[in-house]
């Protein structure tokens, strides 16, 4: 034990890291108003991280840009999407969304923020995509949407903005204490053939390129999140799924226990960074 | 017909030896992770050995090393100390040891074990992210795969 540290300490004085990239000084202002916080001391329950970063702050300076001004923000798009369906009627009870909360912009702010939490009614932990389909199954008498659709991600999009610059403020105690715990659990554990975890990149290596990608702290507080990648929305748990599958795992199902209880513990992560959904990202 | 049964013994024990390999399970670390035998009995070809290194679905040790022999190759990360001068810091037999399963001498390294073949958590089939057909998977690389890595890795001198 002592000697395998030994050798470890050996090699890293033999080759110092050379360069790292880290995260930038840039400052996120969207649309010349909405001032974001993307920088901030970590929450008090994080024990390996002083600060937490937005992963805006690894990406390009041309990627960056596009979340900074609504007309070059493609998850904006989508966000207009999200409205239209938030005014459709739909299902057997002849309602929109509408028809119960009125306008988004007055009735859904700081609800992305507190997201996931708990529900009393129906005693579980609620991720924004599960509260979306309660509505419409319940209220609305409609179908669900299916969890990691792009008819979510618009109608998680258009929800979000409504919370643009407020800080991510996810309760992990009481009632849900049991859920962060296990999301916790996950977040540490090390799957798959190549027997990473969450924290192996996105706590040990943020700010480290691996291979061309360039390693954020992995926060949600941008999703959902427009990918230049494949040009579109792209959800938490499809996010999620798409981590854990690189690390030659069997990935859990998006609207699982699993991911919800990750979702809430990762989500607590990013306490007091500012929600930036719809963001841009590589 | 002896040799016959004999690797096929050796396939139903450990998945993956042909004969002659020294199996996953059959490797033998000493204390600081070094593996002495080589896992083949046949020399390292350190030409495949770079390719093994640089291949996205083999290695892809750059993903994590930056390594200046290999810059025609792009991409090359900083999860893992630079290989540059690796060969005046480890021994052969350090540095198969450390292909094989860098766990035994860097303990909890986020560096893959490209030479072992169970004992995981949710093990998938490959980058598919459905579950792993068998209870032991074909380890990373080939027992020969690691021989020509190291030997590679032997000529990268300061
Ligand atoms: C093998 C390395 C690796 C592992 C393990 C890994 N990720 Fe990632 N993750 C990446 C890379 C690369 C990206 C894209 C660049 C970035 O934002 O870090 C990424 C991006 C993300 C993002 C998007 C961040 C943003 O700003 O849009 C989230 C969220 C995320 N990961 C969560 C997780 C969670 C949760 C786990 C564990 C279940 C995990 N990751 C495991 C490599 C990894
Ligand atoms: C996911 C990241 C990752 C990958 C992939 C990876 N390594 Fe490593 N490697 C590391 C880390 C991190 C260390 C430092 C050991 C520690 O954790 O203390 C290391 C250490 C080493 C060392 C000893 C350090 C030195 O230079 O003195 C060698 C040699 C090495 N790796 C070779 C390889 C080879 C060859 C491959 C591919 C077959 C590979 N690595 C793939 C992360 C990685």
């Amino acid at each position: 034990m002592k000697i395998k540290a030994l050798t470890a300490i050996a090699a890293l004085v033999a080759a110092p890291v050379a360069f790292a990239g880290g995260a930038d000084d840039d400052k996120l202002v969207v649309n010349g108003e909405i001032e974001m916080v993307t920088k901030a001391k970590a929450p008090a329950h994080m024990e390996n991280v002083d600060e937490v970063i937005s992963g805006w702050h690894f990406r390009t300076d041309e990627t960056q840009a596009l979340q900074m001004d609504d007309f070059e923000n493609q998850g904006m798009i989508f966000a207009d999407q999200g409205l239209d369906a938030w005014n459709t009627v739909a299902g057997t009870e002849d309602k929109s969304c509408a028809s119960c909360h009125g306008a988004p912009e007055d009735s859904m702010v700081g609800v992305r923020a507190v997201y996931p939490k708990w529900n009393d009614d129906a005693g579980e932990v609620r991720t924004m995509a599960m509260q979306i389909n309660a509505c419409r199954t319940e209220n609305m008498g409609a179908e669900p949407l299916k969890y990691t659709s792009g008819a979510m991600a618009n109608m998680e999009a258009l929800i979000a903005m409504q919370s643009r610059g407020l800080p991510v403020n996810v309760a992990i105690d009481g009632p849900v204490a049991e859920t962060w715990e296990k999301g916790k659990e996950l977040y540490y554990t090390r799957t798959g053939q190549l027997e990473l975890s969450c924290a192996s990149c996105h706590e040990e290596n943020y700010g480290n390129y691996i291979r061309a990608d360039h390693l954020s702290q992995g926060q949600i507080n941008g999703f959902p999140t427009y990918r230049l990648k494949n040009a579109k929305l792209n959800t938490v748990h499809a996010r999620f799924k798409g981590c854990v599958r690189d690390t030659r795992a069997e990935t859990f199902k998006p609207g699982g226990p699993e991911f919800i209880a990750l979702e809430l513990y990762v989500a607590s992560r990013g306490n007091g960074l500012s929600v930036e959904g719809p963001s841009v990202r590589n | 017909m002896k040799t016959l049964a004999l690797s096929l013994t050796a396939i139903l024990t450990a998945g993956i030896a042909t004969a002659g390999e020294v199996a996953p399970l059959d490797v033998k670390y000493d204390e600081y992770g070094a593996v002495e035998q080589s896992l083949t009995g046949v020399p390292g070809n350190p030409e495949n050995g770079a390719k093994v290194m640089v291949n996205r679905g083999k290695g892809n040790c750059i993903a994590c090393h930056e390594t200046t022999v290999l810059k025609d190759s792009p991409f090359h990360g900083e999860v893992g100390p630079p290989l540059d001068g690796v060969a005046d810091r480890w021994t052969e037999a350090e540095l198969r040891g450390i292909v094989a399963n860098a766990k035994m001498a860097f303990e909890g390294t986020v560096m893959p074990s490209f030479y072992k073949v169970n004992g995981y958590i949710r093990p998938g089939d490959g980058y598919t992210g459905k579950a792993a057909k068998s209870e032991m998977l074909p380890p990373l690389l080939t027992a020969q795969e690691i021989e020509d890595v190291v030997a590679f890795l032997m000529t990268i001198k300061e």
